[in-house]
């Protein structure tokens, strides 16, 4: 703190200090350093949680996260009420599939960054600087990704400039992609996908983007060990968010109950 | 090796507090008020853009007055220090009066050491869950810190802001009133009344139903409450 105002981040430029003040919260918190450094080995029966599926899919009004809610360790369920997609601000947000730990660590670093950057500057990112910078911190990732804590995000937001919503992919490199429609990750990702390229179309309505999105993670989890099913008994059903205009916002447990007795109606 | 004449410490301390003091006198003041719903934070302000008052953390506002570089360089100081202890331990460790302290100790330290001291003087103020959990902190360039209640202007007229709002400021009131208090007392200390597209204004809303507290009033809210006045 002392450190800080006795010398100003507007001090006299030169190398080593750009002008401006660093709106990085990464940045701060690791002074430039790479955020995540591997362990001299990891070893590959080390017990570490794993999140399966999330999927992402554009609609009318903007675009709707989803996942199941299992995390696996092995052979074992380490949890059934994980949650894996998480508002980054209000009008983005983050899905991740595998290594848990980890993925809860960047979710928490992003959402922190997104926050500082608009107290530092005053100013909200873009989503295109959200989603440029989500790939930057997923490349600072990969020396453990190399070890197996591997962690694939996926990134939806509305873009307020554009005025649409907008869904974008990663691979461990911090490669960035964006979809113009849909995507699913991890290891139910391949079933879930199918059910999206059968049921998708351009323009759905919200209801039926929730129903297409509980169906595809339904599939999932009848292809899919480590994938979770909905659970009416035990009240547990995917968690599911929309992003449009007006922010993030969590669909009830009822409206995706409905939605799944609805895919199951379908299906009699 | 150059040579320096002896200057007492008491003249050192004199000359760099009315150099500080001259240069915060320049500048526009800040009020800050509680009200009933959290606290207000108001100033006149040309600027739509170069802030007197900003968000630091959750249940936390900065406002500064004097010279912009240097409170602008503690604000920014202060968010790190905010958010880097929220991330370390709970979001709920993170509390005003560590950032006033921070400020008190950095300020101090310019006061004694730098070559010429902050022309700044700056209020954290914290909403609390109850009003009587509020808290404002006054924090002087010389880094002295003060604890206020109800009420406190920062700033180059503060001391005839104060005596205005010693009459006018009632506990309890809602947030238009809280408002006509603030404009009213910056109006009665400026030769010319105040406009509205002039006012900056922030509120800490305890109601708000976000974890970020942190409001800023927008020219149509504050053009809106104040032609309400009878």
């Amino acid at each position: 703190m002392s450190d800080d105002a006795s010398s100003p981040p507007y001090g006299p430029p030169g190398p080593g200090r750009p002008i401006g003040a660093n709106p990085s919260f990464v940045d701060l918190i690791t002074g430039g350093r790479p955020v995540f450094r591997a362990p001299a080995d990891v070893p590959s029966e080390l017990a570490i949680a794993h999140g399966t599926t999330v999927l992402g899919l554009k609609y009318a009004d903007g675009v709707v996260m989803a996942g199941d809610r299992r995390a696996t360790e092995g052979y074992s369920i380490a949890d059934d009420k994980m949650d894996k997609v998480f508002p980054a601000d209000d009008l983005s947000a983050i899905s991740i599939a595998g290594a848990a730990g980890q993925a809860v660590e960047i979710v928490k670093l992003f959402q922190l960054e997104l926050e500082h950057y608009e107290k530092i500057t005053g100013d909200r990112l873009s989503l295109e600087g959200k989603a440029n910078r989500l790939g930057q911190m997923i490349r600072g990732n990969l020396p453990l990704a190399m070890q197996g804590l591997v962690v694939v995000p996926l990134f939806g937001g509305f873009d307020e400039r554009r005025a649409h919503g907008r869904l974008f992919r990663y691979d461990v490199t911090g490669g960035r992609w964006e979809e113009e429609d849909y995507h699913a990750n991890g290891s139910g990702g391949r079933p879930a996908k199918s059910t999206l390229k059968k049921r998708w179309k351009p323009g759905l309505s919200r209801d039926d983007a929730v129903k297409v999105a509980v169906e595809a993670l339904l599939d999932a989890s009848q292809e899919d060990v480590a994938t979770g099913g909905p659970d009416p008994t035990r009240g547990i059903f995917p968690l599911v968010y929309t992003i449009t205009a007006s922010g993030v916002d969590l669909v009830g447990d009822d409206d995706v109950r409905g939605a799944y007795e609805s895919v199951v109606e379908d299906r009699r | 090796m150059s040579f320096m004449p002896y200057v007492p410490p008491e003249q050192l301390i004199k000359d760099r507090s009315d150099y500080a003091r001259k240069g915060i006198s320049r500048g526009k003041s800040v009020v800050a008020l509680e009200y009933a719903d959290g606290i207000l934070l108001l100033a006149e302000n040309p600027s739509a853009t170069l802030h007197k008052i900003s968000e630091i953390y959750d249940r936390i506002a900065f406002a500064g007055v004097g010279k912009y570089s240097e409170f602008e360089d503690l604000r920014i100081s202060g968010v790190r220090l905010a958010d880097l202890r929220g991330y370390s331990y709970g979001r709920e460790d993170v509390k005003a009066k560590d950032i006033a302290n921070g400020y008190s100790q950095a300020l101090s330290g310019i006061f004694t050491q730098q070559m010429k001291p902050y022309e700044v003087e700056l209020l954290v103020s914290e909403v609390g869950d109850e009003p009587a959990g509020n808290e404002i902190y006054h924090v002087l360039f010389d880094g002295s810190v003060t604890d206020e209640q109800g009420f406190v202007a920062i700033g180059g007229r503060s001391d005839e802001l104060m005596e205005a709002l010693r009459g006018s400021y009632a506990e309890g009131a809602d947030l238009p009133t809280a408002v006509h208090t603030a404009v009213d007392a910056l109006s009665s200390v400026e030769e010319t009344s105040v406009v509205a597209e002039q006012l900056e204004a922030g509120v800490l809303e305890r109601s708000r139903p976000t974890r970020r507290k942190f409001r800023r009033l927008s020219d149509q809210e504050v053009l809106e409450i104040l032609p309400a006045k009878s």
